[in-house]
């Protein structure tokens, strides 16, 4: 097959092409050579597919993939519920069964066929069809287990004894194995929309396709001035242009004119109001040439005209949708269920929806589940993360009778939570509220083209007015007809046209950048921001613990110790172990035993002495002494190596600024931008990381309320503010700003709220982004003074009665192929005049 | 040229049957999917799986 197989660059991620982090040892053998990887999710999905014998996904795919999610927990359980199952399978009239599933990430069609491949491996799974633009899988399996004892209400299926059971959760976890999320359909209701839109955008562009083809056959005698066609017939060919015009104009053309009466009424004239005056003055004059048989008809014009501009809604709305397609914030709309329990010692209790519970209840979370609603702990202790809230992944402690909050992740082993807070009450629902009423606070921008579009239609009028009484006083029987073909030839294309179709195409660069424009008026506002703020956590530093010294005690060598606690760190799956192995050489050290504390630390016998790596308090156990120091700074963490001959090392973690970051905020220094962080911290660390990163204007322990507070004085001092952050503590202010742009590592919440989101979490594409946005507007920019030129021109040749239909088409078509052609040259602008 | 009398009529009932099969088959969603078909009649699906 002749189809270009994706060529990455060796240095980028073999699975999802993104740049490899100089810490990241990921290496697998797949299609006969060694591929290095970004992270350990894209190891464990591209070694999945390899080993499955379905590494043809790599020759066949047109984009890299999506980054699996970071450490999934393995929730796919709770689809065994037969409560749950009833609202996304049904049965067909054979007696099977089918599970209808919304799939994120699909990037191209090899996608498609990969999951179609991985699903019908499934036991049980009769066949399954993956739709690459929908997203949508449907799945047909012979009989679906049910987990009956954990079944809510005790309605559990009838299994059979002869077809084999296929629980479906196999499904859930096989889409997740080769890198991919899936949802119950049902629950999806974003995907709906987005399918009717797309297809009623489809029939409108087709009925004005076929329209305009036939109609432009009746004109083109018109336009040769055929001599030989008799004047019934000439007749009859105007008829059958009136007839085929009607469905485009009330059908396909329907948007422009709802969408200029709503104008009208605001006394507001946006970009649908000079559309439809031009439409409806052509098609009014057109039709009455019809009725009384004499006269030019523009039918022809019309139809050419609307088909352009819902091409170019349809190509906008195809590449914003295609480019949405790698998100995964689907996360953020489901609705979580819960693990009741009647008491400590419970192990099994039901599942239950998490908005059935009430406030008093006991509640199981499983390691890697998600807290159900806010509460304390009722066990011993537990070790959740609140990355869903911060974005922030460290792992935060937790003791008897702490509270906990609803959407953070158990990240240590099970315990029994008791719940205080339940539904609209939660601290989850209170900053989705504070994030809705920041949104419907932001000030209105006003788009470019629309108030261009307002002067036009000033313009536009006035002409035709002029026409109207300079004629009366010569011609009066012609008076009306000149106003009309002034209208006809000011051809609104420029103001439009030009502006999707750049946007499509800017969007496109930008995606291949892995920013994400969510909706379509963000690279206007993008273009036109002046100010900047990050947040500090997660987006101006990488958010997760690195490495920053390590402290050997006397006697100890320090480089031996890195080692046996990268041997120890190996074994587990902690975020502060994995920054000590990601900071040590090849292992040099043997493990022959090893038992992991879960919250405390791991233990390991290397040469046949008992090693303890973890909190000082489960080390001491061995060392049998207390630790040699203690206070270190705060915000930091610390891991202590000790063994029973005494304490050996101690290794100092923190957040680490992002290597680009510095270069990044020069590059926007240098357009002329003002940038400043906002932090959560306290002040020391604060301001010691904007010095090296050269903000001048950096504000300490704000909190939700003063971040927001300060974007508004920002935007009332005249600036326009885009935000940059990655949790939902920032969703306020995301909301507030101008552009708010989520991180892709970030939180669900914040990336839904988000105009964009940076995919590769690489400050430099934002850079290279703001650059493409400015880029854009100069085009919309040019392809208006090309209007005006355009109207200068052609408006006195109205004037002076001279339209024809032929000039009106031949005017339209030429404006329009111009300023569609002006826009895609910002798809070849060379990527060096983009990045530095 | 009195042939266009029953040309042009015909030619706008085609019209609208074109418009019409093409509104039926947007609706049954044959337009949903422009890229998935394609693969899935040339890859091959029935290769042995790899051992590991």
């Amino acid at each position: 097959m002749a189809r270009p197989s994706l060529a990455l660059a060796a240095e980028d991620c073999f699975h999802c092409g993104l740049p490899i982090p100089d810490s990241a040892r990921f290496v697998i053998e797949a299609r006969g050579a060694w591929r290095r990887f970004c992270c350990a999710g894209c190891e464990a999905v591209s070694q999945a597919i390899t080993a499955g014998g379905l590494d043809d996904y790599y020759r066949l795919r047109t984009a890299p993939a999506a980054r699996p999610a970071e450490a999934a927990p393995d929730d796919c359980a709770i689809y065994d519920d037969a409560l749950i199952q009833s609202r996304f399978v049904r049965t067909l009239p054979d007696g099977t069964r089918e599970a209808e599933l919304v799939i994120e990430g699909i990037r191209c069609a090899a996608c498609a066929w990969l999951l179609e491949q991985s699903l019908a491996r499934v036991p049980g799974v009769l066949s399954a069809t993956v739709n690459a633009t929908s997203r949508r899988a449907l799945v047909r399996v012979a009989e679906i287990g049910v987990r009956g004892d954990l079944s809510g209400t005790g309605t559990t299926g009838s299994p059979s004894d002869k077809s084999p059971l296929t629980p479906i959760s196999a499904v859930f976890r096989a889409v997740r194995g080769v890198g991919y999320a899936a949802w119950p359909y049902e629950q999806a209701r974003l995907a709906q929309v987005e399918d009717g839109e797309r297809r009623r955008l489809l029939r409108r562009v087709c009925v004005a396709g076929l329209g305009m083809m036939q109609v432009m056959m009746y004109a083109v005698p018109a336009y040769i001035g055929a001599a030989d066609v008799s004047a019934d017939a000439a007749s009859l060919m105007r008829w059958a242009g009136f007839i085929l015009t009607i469905p485009v104009l009330l059908y396909s053309a329907g948007p422009f004119f709802t969408g200029a009466w709503n104008e009208m009424r605001a006394w507001r004239p946006g970009m649908s109001t000079p559309v439809a005056i031009g439409l409806g003055a052509a098609f009014a004059a057109s039709a009455w040439s019809t009725v009384r048989g004499s006269g030019d008809v523009y039918f022809d014009s019309i139809t050419m005209f609307v088909f352009l501009l819902l091409g170019g809604r349809y190509l906008e709305h195809t590449a914003r949708t295609r480019a949405a397609r790698s998100l995964h914030h689907l996360a953020a709309w489901m609705p979580q269920s819960a693990c009741r329990v009647h008491g400590l010692s419970d192990a099994q209790g039901e599942v239950v929806p998490a908005a059935h519970l009430n406030v008093g209840d006991l509640a199981l979370v499983r390691p890697g589940e998600t807290v159900p609603a806010d509460g304390v702990v009722a066990s011993e202790g537990a070790d959740v993360s609140e990355a869903l809230l911060t974005g922030e992944s460290r792992v935060l402690e937790r003791h008897r009778g702490a509270a906990l909050v609803g959407g953070s992740v158990n990240a240590g082993a099970a315990f029994v939570m008791r719940v205080t807070r339940v539904g609209a009450e939660t601290m989850l629902s209170g900053l989705r509220r504070l994030m809705e009423r920041a949104a419907s606070q932001r000030p209105p921008s006003v788009r470019m083209a629309e108030r261009a579009a307002f002067a036009f239609v000033v313009f536009v009028l006035g002409a035709a007015a002029a026409g109207l009484a300079m004629w009366w006083t010569f011609d009066p029987t012609r008076a009306l007809w000149v106003a009309v073909s002034v209208l006809i030839v000011t051809c609104p294309c420029a103001l439009s046209l030009a502006t999707p179709v750049a946007l499509t195409v800017a969007i496109g660069s930008m995606a291949r950048r892995n920013l994400i424009v969510t909706r379509g008026a963000s690279i206007e506002r993008l273009a036109g921001v002046t100010d900047v703020v990050f947040d500090k956590t997660g987006t101006l530093t990488q958010g997760l613990p690195a490495l920053r010294g390590v402290i050997a005690l006397p006697g100890q060598a320090e480089e031996r110790c890195i080692d046996i606690a990268a041997a120890i760190g190996r074994l587990t799956s902690h975020p502060v172990d994995r920054a000590i192995v990601a900071a040590a050489g090849p292992a040099r050290v043997t493990v022959t035993r090893h038992r992991i504390d879960p919250g405390q630390g791991a233990e390991a016998v290397i040469d046949g002495n008992r090693v303890r790596l973890g909190r000082a308090a489960f080390v001491q156990q061995l060392t049998g002494t207390p630790p040699p120091f203690e206070a270190l700074p705060h915000a930091e963490t610390v891991a202590w190596l000790g063994s029973r001959d005494g304490w050996m090392a101690a290794f100092r973690l923190g957040d680490t600024l992002r290597p680009e970051a510095r270069a990044a905020i020069a590059g926007l220094h240098a357009m002329g931008m003002r940038v400043y962080m906002l932090s959560g911290d306290e002040p020391p660390p604060a301001l010691r990381a904007a010095r090296e990163l050269g903000i001048a204007q950096v504000e300490a322990r704000a909190t939700p309320q003063r971040k927001a507070r300060f974007v508004s004085e920002l935007q009332e001092s005249g600036a326009r503010v885009a935000m940059v952050g990655d949790g939902l503590n920032d969703g306020a202010v995301l909301a507030r700003a101008d552009v708010a742009i989520a991180m892709g590592s970030g939180a669900d919440l914040a990336q839904l709220e988000a105009d964009a989101v940076l995919l590769s979490d690489n400050l430099d594409d934002l850079v290279a982004a703001m650059r493409i946005a400015r880029a854009a507007r100069r085009i919309v920019r040019e392809n208006l003074a090309w209007a005006l030129g355009y109207n200068l021109l052609v408006i006195p040749l109205a004037l002076a009665g001279q339209v024809t239909p032929l000039a009106a088409g031949i005017g339209m078509s030429a404006s329009s192929l111009l300023v569609v052609l002006n826009a895609l040259r910002l798809g070849r602008m060379a990527p060096a005049s983009l990045s530095r | 040229m009195d042939i266009l009398f029953l040309l042009i009529p015909l030619s706008v009932v085609l019209a609208v049957a074109i418009g019409a099969a093409f509104w039926l088959a947007v609706d049954g969603g044959q337009f949903d999917d422009l890229e998935g078909p394609a693969l899935r009649v040339v890859v091959d699906d029935d290769r042995p799986e790899r051992g590991t």
